[in-house]
């Protein structure tokens, strides 16, 4: 009998051993100082004790407290999961010990946590799949828990002029820069979500660059869930003075468990006159199992201001992991001629779901956005880019492009597109192209018939479909953003 | 022994009775060309000898080089040398077709223990097969089939037949849709193909196509089986009098 399968008994077809594609989910065996499970007043004032911070900090998160215990969790995404318990998870975990002072006192099972993940956190670059001779260095800002463990090649970005550090070592290092911009893009009762991080965030990183400063290598931070039971709510918060360019790239990886674990994060971006900020996300948080058990909720606010004219800020996300994931990086144009870019691949597979997209706020005149957004779903997942499109009476000569493309892997999964487009505006011009396609039954028989095997065709074609994003990506990123794809595809291809 | 034996193949279709007892072998330096009315099962056949999910194959045998292939992947008979020119080509946007020959050559190397082509080499071979069918170069960077018209997509398949080099090229209805002068250049691209080595097995409507490639044998498909076999005048006599007069 010839080979009876079809695209759909491939993508049905049961993964070997159950996660086991997941290479990042292994649990690292530390001794950690752990705040006891639950939320209140006095939990606020640990973290920020524990953090050592200034009272006006200490206020400032009582304050994001007192209105985040008004809100309610909000609804509307196209997600299901069962209500969160707050008062059951820990809001605060690190590493036991005095903070590290240089890269020679992190503990060496952490370095080798990262190693194994393939961080460099000595100060060498080196990622795979690149020479080493060819690859640029990257500065990198590794959290571990609730707490930032180790920040490479900062004495070469001080000289530069360039502060790339801890958000806590920020706000003692830092305090005019942070009470000044903190808050400043997503406000403390933005959502319900920011307004909890807001009160026991724990740490993140904090980018400033100077006027009329490139800042001289790539700078990443790398977020690591360990802990059990544990919220991670990191803040990042990144200013581009004039003329300044940063490019900044985030990775997430968390072990594989059976419950689900919440990381509820804020991203601030400022870019003043002429400054440019490139944000790339390759976000694997772990998804959950083959039967949709344990994985990331990842409940992200992310906001850029372009608050200088000609400023640009340009987000790039290539989401894989998570079970759920929910977010929208955004950005209010408000300096004249500036530009806000949105390039996102979400890929979800199992039971994943996924509810990303974009606002793009145009307040300037002349200011320009641009969307591409790549969604692909494969397995039973549920898929949906939300994109808003806003012009303001202000902004005269304004314009948008959007383009949403979908592409179904199997029967059992889920496009969806909605696009808000609000414009009272007849000099905007805002365009929306969407497309579904389908890898059919067909386009993978021509593929096997030439001998290339099924796995290898569906990454081939997801990968001609996911194109224009990756372009977007610094080149070595985009490497790797496309052997993710690749192995996140193996479970979704059997 | 045979490059192509297939015995008493049976297939259903949707519980329906396609190919019913269906005989052939093709000898490798051979070409052989398949005619039959609308519907009587050709495609059926070729797809089935590629082993495209969806046919039921109740019966019967198909080999290749003596060994049975029957239950192999469609990967596994195209690593085999098995070649499969489709009647009607789907399209692959976003893929490039020079990304997607490089890919299929690369798979076929591997298979075989041989390097794969550098990426300049394979260029050079594309283009130059691609200049032999009279395909613009501009044709390697599109997605595969992606808006091409419907004569460019058979073009197309004869491309890959020449850069995958196969021992058993099954063309079904590659003339179909041709004009005149595209015919000729198909046609002289299959006669460039053909060796002592391989074998074609030529799916046709048109005794046209049997001007330029000349078969050694024509069979003609009815009721899912081979119901007559003659050298090339059984074309000629098919041309004439249709296929009624075998009923008779
Ligand atoms: N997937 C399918 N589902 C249902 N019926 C099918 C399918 N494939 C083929 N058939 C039926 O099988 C019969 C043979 O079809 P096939 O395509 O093999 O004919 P053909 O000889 O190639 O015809 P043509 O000369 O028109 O290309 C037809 O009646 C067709 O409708
Ligand atoms: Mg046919």
């Amino acid at each position: 009998m010839p080979d009876q399968d079809t695209l759909q008994d491939l993508v049905g077809r049961e993964h070997a051993a159950t996660g086991s594609d997941y290479s990042a989910g292994f649990v690292t065996d530390i001794e950690a100082d752990t705040l006891p499970p639950g939320l209140d007043e006095s939990v606020v004032r640990a973290i920020s004790t524990k953090k050592e911070e200034p009272a006006w900090m200490t206020e400032w998160r009582l304050d994001a407290f007192r209105r985040w215990q008004e809100m309610h969790a909000p609804r509307w995404a196209h997600v299901r999961f069962p209500d969160i318990d707050f008062q059951a998870i820990s809001y605060f975990s690190a590493p036991k010990g005095d903070a590290p002072k240089s890269l020679d006192e992190v503990d060496p099972e952490l370095l080798r946590t990262y190693e194994k993940l393939g961080i460099p956190l000595h100060e060498r670059a080196r990622l795979a799949g690149v020479r080493e001779e060819d690859m640029p260095e990257v500065a990198v800002d590794a959290v571990f828990d609730s707490v930032s463990v180790a920040t490479t090649f900062k004495d070469r970005l001080a000289d530069a002029g360039v502060v790339f550090c801890s958000m806590s070592e920020a706000i003692r290092e830092h305090p005019e820069l942070v009470r000044k911009y903190l808050g400043s893009v997503v406000p403390k009762p933005d959502n319900f979500y920011a307004a909890l991080n807001s009160a026991v965030f724990s740490d993140g990183s904090f980018v400033y660059v100077p006027k009329h400063t490139r800042c001289p290598m790539e700078l990443s931070t790398y977020f690591r869930i360990n802990a059990e039971n544990t919220g991670q709510f990191e803040r990042t918060l990144i200013i581009a003075d004039e003329g300044a360019y940063v490019s900044y790239l985030e990775g997430c990886t968390a072990p594989m468990r059976d419950e689900n674990q919440l990381h509820a994060a804020v991203v601030e971006l400022v870019a003043l006159d002429d400054a440019e900020i490139k944000y790339s996300t390759v976000q694997n948080w772990y998804p959950g199992d083959d039967e949709g058990n344990g994985g990331i909720y990842n409940f992200v606010t992310k906001r850029g201001a372009c608050l200088g004219e000609r400023s640009k800020i340009s987000w790039t996300q290539v989401e894989t992991g998570s079970a759920i994931t929910w977010k929208y990086p955004s950005v209010v144009l408000r300096g004249a001629d500036s530009v806000g870019e949105f390039y996102s691949v979400a890929l979800t597979r199992n039971f994943q779901q996924a509810d990303t997209g974009t606002k793009m706020t145009h307040i300037g005149p002349r200011t320009k956005s641009t969307i591409i957004s790549k969604g692909i779903s494969a397995g039973r997942s549920q898929n949906s880019y939300r994109g808003r499109v806003r012009m303001n009476p202000g902004a005269k000569g304004a314009r948008n492009y959007t383009q949403c493309d979908s592409l179904l892997i199997g029967e059992q999964c889920g496009a969806h597109t909605f696009p808000y487009i609000e414009s009272k505006l007849p000099s905007a011009m805002v365009e929306h192209e969407a497309t579904t396609s389908k890898v059919s039954d067909e386009q993978l028989f021509l593929c096997q018939q030439r001998g290339i095997d099924p796995e290898k065709a569906v990454s081939m074609i997801v990968n001609g479909f996911c194109r224009d994003v990756f372009r977007t990506l610094p080149m070595e990123f985009a490497v790797e953003a496309a052997k993710l794809l690749e192995v996140s595809l193996e479970g979704a291809v059997g | 022994m045979s490059l192509l034996r297939v015995d008493e193949l049976r297939v259903d279709v949707d519980d329906k009775t396609i190919l019913n007892g269906l005989s052939l072998a093709v000898d490798a330096g051979e070409v052989h060309a398949v005619m039959g009315p609308n519907g009587s099962g050709k495609s059926t056949f070729a797809n089935v000898l590629a082993g495209r999910p969806g046919y039921d194959v109740t019966g019967g045998t198909i080999a290749m080089d003596g060994a049975d292939i029957t239950e192999l992947a469609p990967e596994e008979r195209s690593h085999r040398g098995l070649f499969l020119a489709f009647q009607y080509p789907v399209e692959i946007p976003g893929v490039s077709n020079m990304e997607f020959l490089k890919a299929a050559v690369d798979a076929q190397a591997r298979i075989r223990g041989e390097d794969e082509p550098s990426a300049p080499e394979f260029i050079g071979r594309a283009r130059d097969a691609a200049s032999r069918l009279d395909l613009d170069v501009d044709f390697l960077k599109r997605g595969v089939n992606d808006g091409f018209s419907g004569g460019e997509k058979k073009r197309n398949e004869i491309l890959q037949m020449l850069l995958l080099e196969p021992r058993l090229a099954v063309l079904d209805e590659t003339d179909s849709g041709l004009d005149i002068d595209a015919l000729q250049v198909v046609a002289a691209g299959i006669n460039a193909f053909r060796d002592e080595g391989n074998a074609v097995v030529l799916v046709t409507h048109y005794q046209r196509l049997l001007n330029y490639v000349v078969p050694d044998r024509v069979h003609v498909l009815t009721g899912g089986r081979i119901v007559r076999s003659g050298d090339r005048s059984l074309a000629l006599e098919l041309e004439e009098k249709g296929y009624g007069w075998l009923d008779a």
